[in-house]
């Protein structure tokens, strides 16, 4: 079998998803092609060559509707020989549109794609897909489906993790991001976005608050106390009979940021770098994805990164570093309990609760911020692992090159 | 009957039938319905239609007995008779000419589903009519155009809850919803804005219809515009992904209609009209064919009316009226007699031992009136009349004359003789005296009667004024004119009767106790007492049974713990009766105490399952799974019944299910706890119940007389 390469990662910073902050104006059009044409720049990229660009996202409707990788390829003045597909497996898109690409470069049947998405959710908000697994009565019935909040909130409340528990992570997320940011460790990926003028709009992740702490998060009301207690806490309880009630302890701060960002990384075999006289700065060991309760939905990182070990014939001390999305607090967390992985080892920069959570872009970014950690600290070997709606896991084991 | 005239170039058709009590859809009324509404769109010289009733009421809804009599066809066989009857109701919207509903009273699911399909409604102001789509009340959905036609007029939002709470409306009421379109304050009037509508709108055409180019003929119209917004809109995600947890935590998913209902609503918004109706037969045969529905109907419906009208009433007895109520016991419960007899018309007197004591009690019923009048339920004027009947008193003598007397005194023996002795000379000629025991064996509170042959049990629940369900007991001397006497009573107090033999626990108390003997069973066997309460109220129960055990009290349970202990029908090693001599030796009796299972907090905040239980209990490290808990906890419930019937405590099966529905809220869906036996299969409860008695005990062991009805639908012979 092929081995397939990661030659390149780029991202757009990812800007708070408000419409007063820096990205809204940005159709994520923009975004996605802000990507690709650093790609081709950094890389001085024969597009001739490209094969397939892979985009996730989540709500693929309105702008970001019709296919927004082939729209992406053609306004980013890519050879149109080169295609383009969007998916989406919610928050892991990103990922799985690496896992894809790679996929098809160790099948043999590609040589070289793009891989990541797009999220302005700023601009299309979450949910604007709708969707039978959140509408059809019958559905959400028979499965007790119920929003990712209240699945978090389960989590912390099945494995005991209080509110100041969740808060001390999300704390020291913010702490990390901002160290990060003061000693420019992003740069590496970054692709500032400008506007057609030239002017630059943001070049850096806009949701790092210096000072954030457990006790400033203290403050927060929990997001989702109120939509549970309009019945949908007793859906799932009624899966999970053996809790007489959910404890509310995500918020704002201690879960995911809602932002806009795009991300691609350049993914091609052994040969295709050679010809294109590319350095690949990492090998694809392994992934996986699963299917997970889809009440509790967001448990799926750890049998994903067990069976992406599995795959590769790795432990978990195999392991040098993590980069878990912090969707909510408690995901990590719960990763990190059940595989006995040590918090030093796991998002080392900060996570998507301190930087943002641009849905389909994310598993790219996370991707190129464990190439660009794994580079810079030596280390050999790194997985991505995110948590997905509906009840899934998907992991990924890069191993560094260069 | 249906009738059919002319009014100059306007068709009148009249629901008029006279071969059952009132107008309703079934294989007699729909042809008639039919036919009258096919000349009406043949005869060119016909303008316009109303559609009217002779009888007071419109329509009410569609025959149910003959819904029970297709429960059992296939689905598909259904599926296109349902469809056939709702093609009839959309051929009114689109025949060309209007059709106008006269609706000069009660309007209930497909008669208003009638007038839904009309053009126009006019309602006379009768504040007696009641409009509404009630189906999911019997396990069924609005299935002729209902769950289409009312989200399309008033919005989905609106919409909903109409249906899946299936409340009635006022005439002021659906029209303030848009519902109906006007009012009139005469036949005349209404019958003249009729006319005038179809004068106005020669060829009406609904929002959701437009003509057809080439045909010129009404179609349905695509993408037609909710009102209030469409399916996937914002509006959307609250109503269908909020409203369904909503909806379910009421239903824990036991009653499938309101989960139909909504997704009937949902697909069928989602397309237009004609393939929206489709999709709501589909839905509607599916639940026409469920076991719950059949359950509801047969139980809830035919069977509550036939309880109500005295099925368990001799039928040689003439009728007897109570005029004079005597009661014993001004407390909660003679309190409580005393208020819903007074309702009724009924002279009360209302004795306890001391003046004061006897006007607290009539203080309860001064509370409810003003309560029902400030709440717009009752005409405040009519209060001081009602009062007036209830006279309290400390004097025996003021009982003289009472054609049935009840004692409300607390449960001893003793004291129960002395007022039996001292009350009963005052009754009329061949009164009745009646206990309101819950407990004591009725033949030995006989025992102080000077004539057992008129003593009988009234077994009220608390509280009386909610609770529908008289339990009533026959002693073994007790005549079936004192039974008549005691079911015309209950029926005049508008409750329900059911009757049973005399035994230890009567029928109600003892399968109740069951269900907190199993929630004290599963304690023991170290299941999460969480788990526990769960599992009670998602199979249905109102409570769980550690909760409803700390309202009822565990020193009442010790009582009568002890009393079986003393009468040799319990040993005093039941692991049951020593925790509760525990409970009670540690002060935890319950709620009264503000300790039992659960700690309730003096500062107002909720009660939650006392911490110190993991200390008297372990939790295991291995949890059953829900479904077992549910299970143990319901089979308990429905193995007591079936021992109940087999030894005649029970005398009917439709006794049994009314009675464990209405006393102690074994869920509905099941049909009671006898049909439950049905309801999961005569063979599978007897293979389940061995397994249960393998696994925890004997208790659940099934009878012989159970076991050979193994292969029979019936879980005991008719």
């Amino acid at each position: 079998m092929a081995e397939a390469f990661i030659y390149d990662a780029v991202r757009t910073p990812r800007g708070r998803g408000k419409s007063d902050r820096s990205l809204h104006e940005v159709q994520p059009i923009n975004l996605l092609t802000t990507v690709l044409r650093h790609l081709q720049q950094r890389n001085n990229l024969d597009t001739r060559l490209v094969e397939d660009v892979i985009m996730g996202c989540v709500a693929p409707v309105g702008e970001q509707g019709a296919d927004i990788a082939r729209t992406a390829v053609l306004e980013a003045g890519y050879a149109q020989t080169a295609a383009g597909v969007q998916l989406n497996r919610f928050c892991s898109s990103g990922l799985e549109a690496i896992n894809m690409a790679a996929a098809y470069v160790m099948s043999g049947q590609m040589d070289l794609i793009i891989a990541g998405g797009v999220e302005s959710m700023s601009r299309v908000p979450m949910g604007s897909d709708g969707g039978a697994m959140a509408f059809s009565p019958e559905i959400v019935s028979r499965h007790s489906l119920v929003p990712q909040g209240i699945s978090a909130d389960l989590i912390a409340t099945k494995y005991g993790y209080s509110r100041h528990d969740v808060d001390t992570f999300a704390a020291e997320s913010y702490r990390r991001a901002v160290d990060a940011q003061a000693n420019n460790r992003f740069v590496k990926s970054i692709a500032p976005v400008v506007d057609d003028l030239g002017i630059e709009l943001l070049g850096h992740d806009e949701g790092v608050r210096p000072g954030t702490t457990v006790e400033s998060l203290g403050k927060l009301k929990p997001a989702f106390e109120m939509m549970g207690s309009m019945g949908l806490d007793a859906l799932a309880l009624m899966k999970y009979a053996e809790f007489d009630r959910i404890n509310h302890v995500h918020h704002a701060g201690n879960s995911s940021q809602i932002v806009d960002g795009a991300a691609g990384v350049l993914i091609g075999s052994k040969e295709m770098g050679e010809k294109l006289g590319l350095k690949p700065r990492a090998r694809l060991r392994s992934l996986a994805i699963v299917g997970t309760e889809p009440t509790i939905m967001l448990t799926g990182p750890v049998p994903a990164a067990q069976k992406a070990l599995k795959k590769a014939g790795m432990s978990i001390s195999d392991i040098d570093l993590f980069e878990v999305n912090e969707a909510f607090a408690a995901v990590p967390m719960f990763f990190m309990e059940q595989l006995g992985v040590d918090f030093s080892k796991v998002n080392p920069n900060g996570g998507s609760i301190a930087l943002g959570h641009p849905l389909g872009a994310t598993g790219a970014i996370l991707t190129a911020t464990l190439i660009d950690e794994l580079e810079r600290t030596g280390k050999g070997t790194g997985l991505v692992t995110l948590c997905i709606g509906g009840g899934m896991g998907i992991a990924t084991i890069f191993e560094r090159i260069n | 009957m249906i009738t059919y005239t002319l009014d100059n170039t306007i068709a009148v058709i009249r629901w008029n039938m006279t071969t059952v009590p009132l107008n309703v859809l079934n294989d007699e009324s729909i042809p008639q319905f039919v036919e009258a509404l096919d000349r009406a769109y043949a005869d060119e010289a016909v303008s316009g239609i109303i559609i009217t009733s002779d009888k007071p009421e419109f329509v009410v809804g569609a025959d149910l007995k003959m819904m029970l009599r297709n429960i059992n066809l296939p689905k598909a066989e259904v599926f296109q008779r349902s469809k056939q009857l709702s093609q009839i109701f959309r051929k009114m919207e689109t025949c060309g000419k209007p059709v106008v509903a006269a609706i000069n009273g009660t309007a209930l699911g497909g008669g208003l589903e009638i007038t839904l399909a009309s053009h126009y409604r006019v309602a006379l102001d009768n504040p007696k009519t009641k409009l509404g789509l009630p189906e999911v009340k019997v396990g069924l959905l609005p299935g002729a155009g209902g769950t289409q036609r009312l989200p399309r007029m008033i919005g989905m939002q609106a919409a909903l809850p109409l249906m899946v709470e299936g409340k009635d409306l006022s005439v002021q009421e659906a029209l303030g919803m848009g519902i109906i379109d006007a009012v009139a304050a005469t036949p005349d009037e209404m019958m003249e804005k009729a006319r005038n509508y179809i004068a106005a709108n020669p060829k009406p055409v609904k929002a959701w219809d437009e003509i057809d180019r080439k045909t010129g003929k009404i179609k349905a119209k695509d993408n037609a515009k909710i009102p209030s917004g469409a399916v996937y809109s914002p509006i959307g995600a609250q109503v269908f992904s909020g409203g369904t947890a909503m909806m379910l935590d009421k239903t824990k998913g036991n009653y499938p209609a309101p989960t139909h209902i909504m997704e009937a609503v949902y697909e069928g918004l989602l397309v237009n009209i004609d393939r929206g109706l489709d999709i709501e037969v589909r839905h509607f045969a599916q639940l026409a064919t469920s076991k719950e529905a059949g359950n509801l109907i047969r139980t809830m419906f035919l069977g509550l009316n036939e309880a109500n009208k005295g099925a368990s009433r001799p039928k040689d007895q003439v009728k007897t009226d109570v005029k004079k109520l005597g009661i014993l016991g001004a407390g909660m419960m003679g309190a409580g007699i005393a208020y819903v007899s007074a309702l009724a018309g009924i002279e009360v007197v209302l004795k306890d031992v001391t003046a004061d004591g006897a006007e607290k009690g009539k203080d309860y019923s001064r509370a409810l009136l003003k309560k029902a009048a400030d709440r717009g339920k009752m005409n405040p004027l009519a209060i001081d009349g009602i009062l007036n009947l209830i006279k309290p008193t400390a004097h025996a003598a003021d009982l003289q004359g009472c054609d049935l007397i009840i004692e409300a005194v607390f449960e001893k023996q003793e004291l129960k003789a002395t007022v039996t002795q001292e009350a009963e000379p005052m009754l009329v000629e061949n009164g009745v005296f009646g206990s309101n025991t819950s407990t004591l064996p009725i033949s030995g509170l006989a025992h102080a009667s000077a004539n057992p042959a008129n003593f009988i049990g009234i077994h009220f629940f608390s509280p009386v004024d909610k609770m529908q369900l008289v339990e009533i007991i026959m002693g073994e001397q007790t005549t079936d004119y004192a039974l008549a006497v005691a079911i015309d009573y209950t029926r005049k107090i508008k409750k329900t009767p059911i009757v049973v033999n005399d035994s230890r626990g009567f029928y109600t108390s003892r399968c109740f106790g069951t269900y907190t003997a199993e929630g004290m069973e599963l304690l023991k066997d170290g299941v999460n007492p969480v788990l526990i309460e769960n599992a009670g109220k998602l199979a249905g129960m109102p409570v769980g049974p550690l909760a409803v055990h700390d309202e009822v009290a565990l020193d009442l349970s010790l009582k009568v713990m002890t009393e079986s202990i003393r009468a040799g029908i319990m040993s005093d090693a039941e692991p049951i009766y020593q925790m509760v001599k525990q409970f009670n030796e540690m002060g935890r009796i319950g709620k009264k105490a503000k300790a039992g299972f659960y700690d309730y907090p003096t500062d107002g905040s909720p009660k939650h399952l006392w911490p110190g239980l993991a200390g008297h209990f372990p939790v295991a490290a291995e949890q059953p799974a829900l479904a077992e808990v549910k299970t143990r906890l319901l089979y308990r419930q429905a193995i007591e019944a079936v021992r109940c019937f087999e030894e005649g405590v029970i005398r009917t099966k439709l006794d049994a299910d009314l009675g464990s529905i209405l006393a102690w809220g074994f869920p509905a869906y099941t049909g009671g706890a006898l049909s439950f036996v049905e309801f999961v299969g005569v063979e599978t409860f007897v293979a389940e119940c061995d397994r249960l008695a393998d696994h925890y005990g004997e208790r659940f062991r099934p009878t012989a007389g159970l076991r050979a009805r193994v292969g029979e639908k019936e879980a005991v012979a008719a």
